[in-house]
């Protein structure tokens, strides 16, 4: 882990928003910290929380009905409680942000190029049209767009989805941020043009020491270009730790689940691919203590208790998981079927 | 561009070509329409009727009758059977009634609609959006028949704020010309008031939801910013499909009962008079008319809609 201090940190961040049939608590006591040059994977399935974690700091939740609760410090400045104003010069300035579908995420009225344009000015009121176009081109070059100087007046719907992944890339970097959020950036992308967006990822990280928060369901993309971990389900954490820590030792028995709905390439091919059952609780109805408790195949008596998250490995400071398991019987569990899990390094 | 204008206007012929084929049937169709029978009055001779029929060849076959009927109408020799006028100049001399009436109204409905649509979507769910949804509603139910005679009551008879009908030529007098034709253009234009607003209201509620409003959100544009170049710009675009229907069938014939309503002699109100009299010349010429505007405005606005929205100029070089 990097020595430099933290640029983005959450500490207790709940959400809950108002609806018809009660408080839904999206995000319920979500704790990181993110440092220059780190990737942060959040992962989990939909409704886990990890997207409206991401839209909160943001700002991007804020409505009448929403309760947000917690803080987020971006560089020491806390974020929960500013202006709308403050929100507004901080997006895209100093945060960056990569929405899931690149074929919706561009207005498909204006050309590409004048998107990113009005981004820059936005921001930079004295910067003139053509020098922000010719900073859009300079972009388009960075994330390997070819023929960047023509392709910046073509409109959205005349680019390719990998194209327009770029260009969004682009977009959420036009301002040198120091954080960059993306969220499910590879999802509706086919696998070649995913392995290149997370290429491009991992290499605008390195060389601008981009604190990078990668949001995603594909462990696969996690173990592509993540520092660390942070594993959501029904709105709380249920594991955290470096990449390593998550798909060699895995604590708790829904990491294991998502590991072990991971196609391997190396291991004879199973006749089904193993499967988490059941489907994620309503955030309206949730049961006592575990959430994962009714699809946890390994559920026994004090899991009606909510663990807390903590450290329950000795020699692994910073892994963190809410199972009440003790650690050497997850072990020998998660092994059982052979394919749930990963066996540890030799 | 060029390519696409050539094909709009062949377009525009073959539509307006089926109107006249369509009109001409129907009125040879319907019985009770020897027209001869009409022209001759109720104690004609059989030999005058017959005298009649041949000389206004309405004793040819239908497809002579229509060859013949077309060829009037394109050299202005259509004429009414009763009195003897060319069909042509009586539509002329009134189409600067209609197209004030309609084009002021036109203006006024687009403009308030979309404000009180845009405001309305601004505060959805607020008190300012339940005012208007109602107002908006009062305007689409009221029909024109009862706004006109309250209008008129009020503020002419009662009050005379505004002068008693008729129209003005604006060429003669443009004050007397706008103040003649407030009441009618709000009583026009208060149905689609209320209805813009709705429509607006409800594509910039649905526009809000897209990503790229997420988008440009995130990327930091101003509330303002985001409504207007985003929202309101692209909720705009099934707007004016709608707007190029409208303020085509209104020059076609919606104005007619607001034209009869203030005593505007406009072209609706010949139209309503030639149906009565049942005469096939100012139906067809009037028909003509109208379908000629309704087709010219969608072009018109078909040509807009590709300025506006790229993704239809796409379509458009790749079947060219």
């Amino acid at each position: 882990m990097s020595p430099s201090a933290p640029i983005l940190a959450v500490r207790d961040l709940r959400v809950g928003f108002a609806t018809e049939g009660g408080l839904v608590q999206a995000v319920d006591g979500v704790n990181f910290e993110l440092r220059p040059g780190e990737v942060l994977a959040i992962v989990g399935e939909s409704g886990s929380g990890k997207s409206v974690t991401a839209q909160t700091i943001i700002g991007l939740t804020r409505s009448s009905n929403a309760r947000i609760e917690g803080s987020v410090e971006l560089d020491g400045e806390e974020l929960i409680d500013a202006s709308d104003a403050t929100m507004r010069q901080l997006r895209g300035e100093r945060i960056g942000m990569v929405f899931q579908d690149p074929m919706t995420s561009f207005n498909p009225v204006y050309r590409i190029g004048s998107q990113i344009v009005e981004a820059i000015r936005a921001h930079r009121g004295d910067v003139g049209k053509d020098e922000a176009r010719a900073r859009v081109v300079e972009l388009f070059d960075s994330v390997g767009i070819p023929n960047a100087e023509r392709r910046v007046d073509d409109y959205p719907h005349e680019f390719s989805g990998g194209m327009r992944q770029r260009a969004m890339i682009a977009m959420a970097l036009a301002l040198e941020p120091e954080v960059l959020i993306a969220d499910e950036p590879t999802t509706a992308l086919d696998v070649t043009i995913q392995a290149q967006i997370l290429a491009l990822l991992g290499e605008l990280n390195r060389k601008r020491d981009l604190a990078t928060i990668l949001i995603t369901h594909d462990l696969g993309v996690v173990a592509e270009v993540a520092d660390r971990v942070l594993v959501m389900y029904a709105g709380k954490v249920v594991e955290k730790g470096t990449l390593d820590e998550i798909f060699y030792d895995p604590q708790h028995p829904y990491t294991w689940g998502l590991l072990g709905s991971l196609t391997r390439l190396d291991r004879p091919r199973p006749k089904r691919l193993p499967q988490i059952s059941g489907s994620p609780p309503s955030l309206l109805a949730l049961p006592d203590g575990c959430a994962f408790r009714p699809r946890c195949p390994h559920e026994f008596a004090k899991c009606t208790e909510l663990p807390d998250l903590r450290e329950r490995i000795t020699d692994a400071p910073g892994h963190c998981d809410r199972c009440w398991l003790d650690p050497e019987e997850k072990r020998a569990k998660r092994q059982v079927e052979g394919q749930i899990g990963l066996e540890a390094p030799a | 561009m060029g390519r696409f204008v050539v094909r709009r206007l062949f377009g525009m012929v073959a539509v307006l070509f089926a109107v006249s084929v369509i009109v001409f049937m129907i009125f040879n169709v319907i019985p009770n329409s020897n027209p001869a029978q009409a022209l001759a009055g109720k104690n004609a001779t059989p030999t005058l009727v017959k005298s009649i029929e041949e000389e206004w060849g309405f004793d040819n076959s239908l497809p002579e009758q229509y060859v013949t009927m077309m060829k009037k109408v394109f050299t202005g020799e259509l004429t009414s059977y009763k009195p003897r006028i060319p069909v042509d100049e009586q539509i002329f001399e009134r189409i600067p009634a209609t197209l004030s009436l309609s084009i002021g109204a036109g203006i006024i409905w687009l403009f308030f609609g979309l404000l009180l649509g845009y405001l309305s979507a601004l505060r959805a769910g607020g008190w300012l959006d339940r005012l208007l949804t109602g107002v908006a509603v009062a305007g689409i139910s009221i029909p024109v028949f009862l706004i006109a005679p309250v209008l008129i009551y009020f503020l002419t008879y009662k009050v005379e704020i505004f002068p008693n009908a008729q129209y003005v030529p604006l060429t003669e007098d443009p004050w007397e010309w706008l103040t003649h034709l407030i009441l009618p253009w709000f009583t026009l234009a208060i149905l689609s008031i209320g209805f813009y607003s709705r429509v607006l209201r409800s594509n910039m509620l649905d526009v809000m939801n897209e990503d790229y409003v997420r988008t440009a959100r995130a990327k930091g544009l101003s509330e303002r910013k985001v409504m207007t170049r985003h929202v309101l710009r692209n909720s705009l675009i099934p707007i004016i499909t709608l707007f190029g229907l409208d303020f085509g069938a209104t020059i076609a014939g919606t104005a007619i009962i607001t034209e009869v309503l203030y005593s505007l002699d406009g072209v609706g109100s010949y139209a309503a008079e030639a149906a009565t009299k049942f005469e096939l010349p100012p139906i067809m010429g009037v028909t003509l008319y109208g379908a000629f505007f309704v087709v010219f405005i969608n072009a018109l606005v078909d040509i807009v809609y590709a300025y506006l929205d790229p993704r239809v100029r796409l379509g458009e070089t790749a079947s060219a």
